[in-house]
């Protein structure tokens, strides 16, 4: 087993799965119903990657939390990503350095 | 606002922050495993996703098979052939297939998901300078972890751990408050992923986001179906 070929499959395959609908899908698609489940898929995805992972994301439910909490907050009241993101990241640090 | 190559770093910044943090914990955990800091680097520059990477590494410190190491990878990776899917329906004229070509190569969750909130079409230029800041914090955290290892404080590293997650809520949340479609789609595909998590633990959590989003998805298609002119205005 050459570790050479095992990063050139893991390339191959993930680049192949990635570039050929991109690739080859010209059309517009007429369907409502496919152009609609893609207009909404987007924030499926995002969603169903964030709930429930966000709680477990800094190791420590009580710091997830916090930092969920914060990243609410924040991101309702339209804040830049940056500042959403890091924020999230601060209180769950400062959360753990309290408790 | 044109969507420009500076914009587009402008928008991979938190990104590419989000990225370092993550691929530094690739990189550690990479040369624990056994690969060399140069295999370690070379697979996040040629792979640049994270469930994938993790799989594949313990496939090689398992000595799999190349079957099983292909399977994994599509498996776990088949999420960004619906977001190659979709990302083809926003693009603009001068995406020619070179352009596709090399675009395609940085599709990941986080880059879907900002070229996807971006009102109207995407131009190469934007993607490019999207992907290459992200692609710099991806390959320098790997390359950061794998060599310098454990000299972060581990609150830090830990803490890190939440940026990326802070940065989809601060995409889905103002989306959730203009429109109640939005906001049905995020709260069916989080019950749904909640769901999965609890009760089905064994199943992969890249399958898990396929299932969640898909229901949730084709439901608000069905419910809440979108005009043709108003794609690109969300």
């Amino acid at each position: 087993m050459s570790i050479v070929i095992y990063i050139a499959v893991m390339a191959g395959v993930t680049y192949l799965v990635r570039m050929i609908p991109f690739t080859v899908m010209r059309k517009k698609i007429k369907s409502q119903f496919l152009r609609s489940f893609l207009y909404y898929i987007p924030y499926a995805v995002l969603s169903a990657m964030t709930l429930p992972a966000i709680f477990y994301a800094t190791g420590d439910m009580v710091t997830s939390i916090v930092g969920t909490a914060a990243a609410i907050v924040l991101a309702y009241f339209n804040l830049p990503l940056i500042v959403v993101a890091l924020a999230a990241a601060g209180a769950a640090f400062l959360t753990g350095l309290i408790i | 606002m044109r969507l420009c190559f500076r914009r587009g770093l402008i928008h991979g910044l938190p990104i590419a922050l989000g990225y370092f943090s993550v691929s530094f914990g690739f990189g550690i955990m990479a040369v624990r495993t056994g690969l060399s800091v140069i295999e370690a680097l070379t697979i996040s520059m040629t792979n640049l996703t994270s469930a994938g990477q993790a799989a594949g590494v313990s496939i090689i410190a398992a000595c799999g098979t190349y079957l099983e190491m292909a399977v994994t990878q599509l498996v776990i990776n088949i999420r960004y052939s619906l977001m190659g899917l979709s990302l083809s329906q926003k693009l603009d004229s001068s995406f020619n297939t070179a352009h596709r070509l090399a675009v395609s190569f940085g599709i990941t969750d986080e880059i879907f998901a900002m070229a996807s909130a971006q009102p109207g079409r995407l131009t190469p230029r934007y993607m490019y300078g999207l992907i290459l800041i992200s692609f710099i914090g991806w390959s320098g955290g790997t390359l950061f972890g794998a060599v310098a290892g454990n000299i972060l404080p581990v609150e830090v590293t830990n803490a890190m751990g939440i940026v990326l997650y802070g940065m989809f809520l601060a995409i889905i949340i103002p989306a959730a408050k203009k429109e109640k479609s939005i906001l049905a789609v995020i709260l069916i595909a989080a019950l749904c992923s909640s769901v999965l998590y609890y009760a089905v633990p064994a199943l992969s959590s890249g399958f898990a986001v396929i299932i969640s989003a898909v229901i949730a998805a084709a439901f608000a298609a069905v419910v809440f179906p979108v005009p043709a002119e108003e794609e690109n205005k969300a």
